[in-house]
């Protein structure tokens, strides 16, 4: 019996190789009609605990779960007791993690306790015995179908759903509308007479805006910046600005001072740094990180969300990772103080991608 | 089962188990704590760095160690950089922290043992300040940690926390490179490293970041360092990859662990 059921095709048989057997109404190209090949195996045979054939066993077992509630109890008494024991009112630190580490211990004790009584009392005490329920159909006999048929029915009738079609019309429209102010209010969110794509093309950045420190807000001379020196800018006012944090996420600029032979600039880019010092918006061109991490020898700067690497030498195109654009330059010169001014705003969008930038 | 019972043979005195052990253990700690004296007794030195027999003391010990590579003028070769400007700082920090002399030629020079004694550090320091002036090694009223915490820890997240994690616990670079920790280094390495840009780190002079601002960043650095953590174990405050390997592989395999024995039969 067993055998069979593991190969089940010594069940098959061979179909006839004669034309078209009206009788079992195979089609005339079958060559193996397949028997069922899996027979059910049945329940294996069942195996005693050791706690159903020993005493001591069983005894043990026992001794385990009522332990184990007992351990719950323990932790949930030492939770209450540690809340007490450790008050946190000083503010220190210490007393701070003392405290939920202990609570955090006894509460963990009392959940786990009973989790694991109530899971080896299961497993180990209560009866093993394999039983079989049968999954009834799903598909109800004809009369229940027909007694369900005819309480719709009868419903239909009473409620005069079928029959008053206005009634029934006017409540599918209303429910159709109800939703509407929520979906109305909640475009209300969206900044107001204000196009996100101007907001996303533009920066503080303008002519004549002083490069300042990051945070401080102060102006930054071209001689301050020596060979190697990274300085973290923003556009001079962004502090006093009312949206500060929404100008600085897109107005946000490294500045780098190389050897002026160190950089390779494109003809038409030539007066956009100042005696090898060049500006980069910080945003990265993937997803929008701030780009910060230069390396002064390699002159390589790396994003540290998704590993996209710039090269500051090459007007900060990629060379490597999931960035497509380089990081837009920001063209700077010197004022008659000395002090490093932008240019203009960025030639082109910050940032990553969006549906109506162009290229 | 069968029970055997145990043989009760007390053994004492240097037949113990236990004796080798212990012998190993009092003869590491001796010579540990020895050894901690000897290397301590040198660590504090007085050097006039103007001092012509400081610099001619520090000249010979570049002549013998470090020429190879930097040139007998310290104007560099094919296999290291020039150091002339680069100041007493610079020079102070790379040897001080051992990086320098380098032990191979790699991404990037690491931190080891030190390879000269302080005096020596600071003779070779003012031979090289001695060739072109340069940032010199800072004074004491910066390194004390007593300055503004907040600034500092503003400061640190701007300019330098891209790098060395907000926790100073350092991170990756490209091409092998990488940004070191932070706790553990001396006060007078973390200004010279700022004011001296050691390797691919940039320059944060005192024009961009002042004295009394790197004093700030310092003070923030001991403070994260001397602080403990509220929130339990900081799996190195590396930040979601630490703290996703940890939960993808601990509190996973306990979840697994714990599903597979609410499922098997009990024996």
């Amino acid at each position: 019996m067993a055998q069979d059921a593991k190969n089940g095709s010594s069940d098959a048989v061979v179909a006839a190789p004669s034309a078209g057997d009206v009788n079992t109404g195979l089609s005339a190209g079958t060559a193996v009609i397949p028997a069922d090949s899996f027979a059910n195996p049945g329940h294996p045979p069942h195996r005693a605990r050791v706690t159903d054939t020993d005493p001591k066993k069983e005894k043990r077992a026992v001794r385990t779960v009522y332990t184990l509630f007992y351990i719950s109890i323990v932790g949930s008494i030492g939770a209450i007791a540690a809340y007490v024991a450790f008050p946190i009112e000083s503010g220190d630190d210490v007393a701070i993690r003392l405290s939920t580490l202990f609570i955090g211990v006894g509460m963990a004790l009392s959940l786990f306790g009973i989790g694991l009584a109530a899971i080896h009392w299961g497993k180990a005490l209560m009866s093993d015995k394999e039983g079989v329920d049968e999954r009834h159909p799903v598909r109800g006999d004809d009369e229940t179908r027909l007694a369900a048929q005819e309480i719709f029915k009868q419903a239909n009738e009473e409620s005069g759903f079928g029959r008053r079609a206005l009634v029934r019309n006017t409540l599918i429209g209303a429910l159709i509308a109800f939703p509407l102010p929520g979906v109305v209010l909640l475009r209300g969110l969206a900044p107001q007479d204000q196009d996100p794509v101007a907001l996303l093309k533009h920066t503080m950045w303008d002519k004549g805006v002083r490069l300042t420190r990051d945070p401080s807000g102060t102006p930054i001379k071209a001689s301050d910046v020596t060979l190697g020196s990274v300085f973290h800018v923003i556009p001079e006012g962004l502090n006093d600005m009312e949206h500060k944090l929404d100008e600085k996420a897109k107005a946000i600029v490294l500045l780098m001072r190389l050897k002026p032979e160190d950089l390779i600039e494109d003809a038409d880019r030539k007066d956009w740094s100042y005696n090898g010092i060049v500006a980069y918006s910080k945003v990265c061109t993937h997803v929008g990180c701030p780009v910060a991490l230069y390396e002064q020898q390699t002159h390589h700067l790396l994003c540290p969300c998704h590993q996209s690497q710039f090269d500051v030498t090459k007007h900060c195109e990629v060379i490597f990772g999931p960035a497509k654009r380089p990081l837009p330059q920001l063209p700077i010169t010197v004022d008659s103080e000395g002090y490093l001014v932008a240019q203009s705003d960025f030639t082109e969008p910050v940032g990553p991608s969006f549906w109506e930038r162009v290229s | 089962m069968i029970r055997s019972t145990k043989k009760k043979t007390k053994k004492t005195g240097r037949r113990h188990p236990m004796a080798t052990v212990a012998l190993v253990a009092i003869g590491l700690i001796v010579t540990g704590a020895a050894y901690a004296g000897f290397s301590n007794s040198s660590a504090i030195a007085e050097v006039d760095l103007q001092a012509q027999s400081t610099i001619d003391e520090g000249q010979k010990l570049f002549a013998s160690n470090c020429a190879t590579c930097h040139g007998i003028q310290a104007d560099g070769t094919d296999e290291g950089p020039s150091l002339i400007g680069v100041g007493a700082a610079s020079t102070h920090f790379q040897v001080g922290t051992g990086r320098m002399p380098l032990a191979f030629q790699g991404p990037q020079g690491m931190v080891k043992p030190k390879q000269f004694t302080e005096e020596q550090t600071l003779q070779l320091a003012a031979y090289v300040a001695s060739l072109a002036p340069g940032p010199g090694i800072p004074e004491a009223q910066y390194l004390d940690g007593d300055g503004d915490v907040a600034n500092g820890g503003e400061l640190f997240r701007v300019n330098c926390a891209m790098c060395h994690n907000v926790a100073g616990a350092g991170g990756a670079l490209t091409e092998g490179k990488w940004a070191p920790k932070l706790s553990g280094v001396a006060s007078v390495h973390i200004y010279e490293a700022m004011a001296t840009g050691p390797q691919n780190m940039p320059v944060f002079n005192n024009a961009n970041i002042s004295s009394d601002e790197k004093r700030d960043i310092i003070s923030y650095l001991k403070y994260l360092e001397n602080s403990t953590s509220v929130g339990g174990f900081k799996l190195g405050s590396l930040g979601p990859v630490a703290e996703g390997l940890f939960i993808w592989i601990i509190g996973l395999g306990a979840v697994v662990a714990l599903t597979v024995w609410v499922t098997a039969k009990s024996n």
